[in-house]
């Protein structure tokens, strides 16, 4: 049983190591390749006993659960996984014509799958202190990636992006101990049975809001953003598009397990906090996005804005709701990590991401400019689009409430978000070149162009397939929401032997 | 002893709040690290304070014959303190990257990443 849980995260380590050993030949890159399609396997298969055995559970070196390491696997933590390992391949295959040579030399790959690593290991583990190591693999790996050649505007954003994320590691550590100090246990699956019992619910309120605040600063919610816009868009593209893609999301899953599992006591409080915060994050981040003229700038302040509505999902907490938000995480990996790699083709083709220096490219190069419009109509949530479904489910979910106010935030955020994607199409694909030069794709080097292009087509395809047959995703998302809002199936899976 | 102890975390905790909110980024590390510390101590503080002895079982026993010290706190600690000192070592460096290519140590005139809007690209 455990073979399952723990192949998707030894072997992004594995690759690691082997990409570093290997980081002077060109072999390095087709190792991480390779590493990232046997993860997308694992994966599947973790996913396919997920689906036949419902949540399954697994004890680390024989100790039994609230004692030892537990690595669990529900709906919600496999398909994070799955579509991890899929943003990754896409992403390396990307990087064989993103990266340079000297990038590589200095242990891009490896940072690169340590970070998946780490990530995964975040979706799957099952116990709040292994969450925190796990959270500073991927932090340290990332930080590692976005300074990688050591640009003056990457340092510049690394500065805000380290700091930070730091000061939300210190927070999420002291809610842990002090989440100890009352519980005595640090298993989420115990926890969860333990917390209501905690003779001062004030005091776990307390902790609640410090684990808030310390997911909030990593998934980028409203106010406590400000790393993302300053950092995004200073790495390679290929880097930025597996940030954009990933590591907020891994926030955001944080706040889902936790604000589903263990801080359900007061939710009168801390969920109307996070509703408020959902509010405002999408309006800030659309709001922001709209100031700017950097297309990968622009995109940044849409991650935040995206955010917004997961956690709306999250703060309703009806079984609609959360499926919209586990739909939501679903379809908007793939579509900002595939916008973030059309930034780099843009680039790679047309000169720069500014919006005043490009343009042209929908009479030079028509197809990338339909590869763009897929992802950026989805995410603005045009029918029938996977963009269109999530929205509509999470709209549904807060009208069902009465939440007219959220649901009327959540349209017109989305009315907006057409504002600012078609300023990309008007400036970058519509209007000539400034510059006069012609943006055709023959200006990527030859063996450069198919790894740029086959992983954007491949998540373009993926949102079309989303879109036109949702019914399968949503139903999946559905049973994902019920096994968040009924943990019984999951503390039964963690703890059944010592219950 | 508890209270002692609480008391020290806080100061530690004032003291670094008081470092982290100066616009220089190096004042900004050190108080990283005092907070850093400040945490471990509260991991350690909330897995009360018992003088036992070290949990240590005696060969052929299954359980200890006596009063034992809590271990996990302090596995927890001594994790968090490597991971720490590893996040720290990294920030210590990039400040110093950014004093070299920046030239300088004060957050609010690094504005490569973000400038302003009348500022010359």
């Amino acid at each position: 049983m455990s073979w399952y849980l723990a192949t998707p995260l030894a072997l992004p380590f594995l690759t690691a190591v082997i990409a570093f050993l290997a980081r002077h030949f060109a072999a390095g890159r087709w190792i991480s390749v390779f590493g990232n399609v046997l993860l997308l396997l694992a994966a599947t298969v973790l996913m396919a006993r997920v689906r036949g055995e419902g949540v399954i559970a697994a004890q680390m070196g024989g100790w039994r659960a609230p004692f030892g390491i537990t690595l669990v696997a529900d709906y919600l933590g496999a398909v994070m996984v799955v579509i991890t390992a899929i943003t990754a391949l896409a992403v390396s295959i990307y990087a064989l014509a993103d990266i340079s040579e000297r990038k590589e030399y200095l242990g891009y790959h490896a940072l690169f799958n340590l970070l998946i690593g780490g990530v995964t290991g975040a979706f799957l583990t099952g116990d709040l202190f292994n969450l925190y190591v796990w959270f500073e693999v991927m932090l340290i790996s990332s930080f590692g990636l976005l300074i990688l050649g050591g640009g003056k505007a990457q340092i510049d954003g690394g500065v805000k992006y380290v700091t930070l994320n730091l000061v939300s590691t210190i927070l999420f550590l002291s809610g842990i101990g002090l989440l100890y100090g009352l519980t005595g246990t640090l298993n989420m699956a115990d926890l969860s049975r333990v917390v209501p019992e905690v003779e001062n619910q004030g005091l776990v309120t307390v902790v609640a809001v410090m684990f808030m605040i310390a997911f909030g600063v990593k998934a980028a919610v409203f106010p406590l953003f400000f790393w993302l816009p300053a950092s995004y868009h200073t790495p390679a593209f290929a880097v930025s598009a597996v940030f954009a893609g990933l590591l907020t999301k891994v926030g955001v899953y944080a706040l889902i397990r936790m604000f589903t599992l263990v801080f359900i006591g007061d939710v009168a409080f801390t969920h109307t906090i996070l509703l408020w915060v959902a509010a405002f994050t999408m309006v800030t981040g659309v709001l922001g996005a709209a100031a700017q003229n950097d297309i990968r700038k622009i995109l940044s302040f849409h991650i935040v804005s995206q955010i917004g509505y997961m956690i709306m999902g999250l703060a309703l907490l009806t079984p609609l709701a959360l499926a919209g938000a586990v739909f939501y995480l679903v379809h908007h990996i793939i579509v900002k990590a595939n916008l973030f790699l059309i930034a780099g083709v843009v680039e790679r083709a047309a000169g720069s991401t500014e919006l005043g220096r490009v343009g042209g490219l929908y009479q030079s190069a028509p197809w990338l400019a339909v590869l763009f419009l897929i992802p950026a109509f989805s995410l603005a949530g045009f029918p029938p689009l996977s963009g269109f479904w999530a929205k509509y489910v999470l709209v549904a979910a807060a009208l069902e409430i009465e939440g007219w106010i959220i649901a009327g935030v959540a349209l017109l955020v989305g009315l907006l978000t057409i504002y600012s994607m078609t300023k990309i199409w008007t400036e970058a694909f519509w209007k000539t070149h400034p510059d006069g030069i012609n943006p055709t794709l023959n200006r990527i080097g030859p063996g450069d162009r198919r790894p740029l292009l086959y992983p954007i087509a491949g998540l373009a395809v993926m949102t079309l397939v989303i879109g036109f047959f949702p019914e399968p995703f949503v139903g999946f998302a559905e049973t994902a929401a019920t096994q968040l809002l009924d943990p019984a199936q999951y503390i039964d899976a963690v703890l059944g032997g010592t219950g | 002893m508890e209270s002692l102890l609480a008391l020290s975390i806080g100061v530690l905790v004032a003291t670094s709040v008081y470092l982290m909110l100066a616009p220089n980024v190096l004042r900004f590390i050190f108080g990283l690290v005092l907070i850093s510390n400040a945490a471990n101590l509260t991991i350690f503080l909330a897995g009360r304070l018992t003088p036992g002895a070290p949990p240590l079982i005696a060969e052929g026993a299954a359980a200890p014959a006596k009063l034992v010290a809590n271990a996990l706190p302090q596995a927890l600690v001594l994790t968090a303190i490597v991971i720490g000192f590893g996040l720290f070592a990294f920030a210590l460096v990039l400040m110093f990257r950014a004093y070299t290519t920046l030239g300088t140590l004060y957050s609010d005139e690094m504005r490569v990443a973000e400038p302003r809007e009348n500022d010359s690209i």
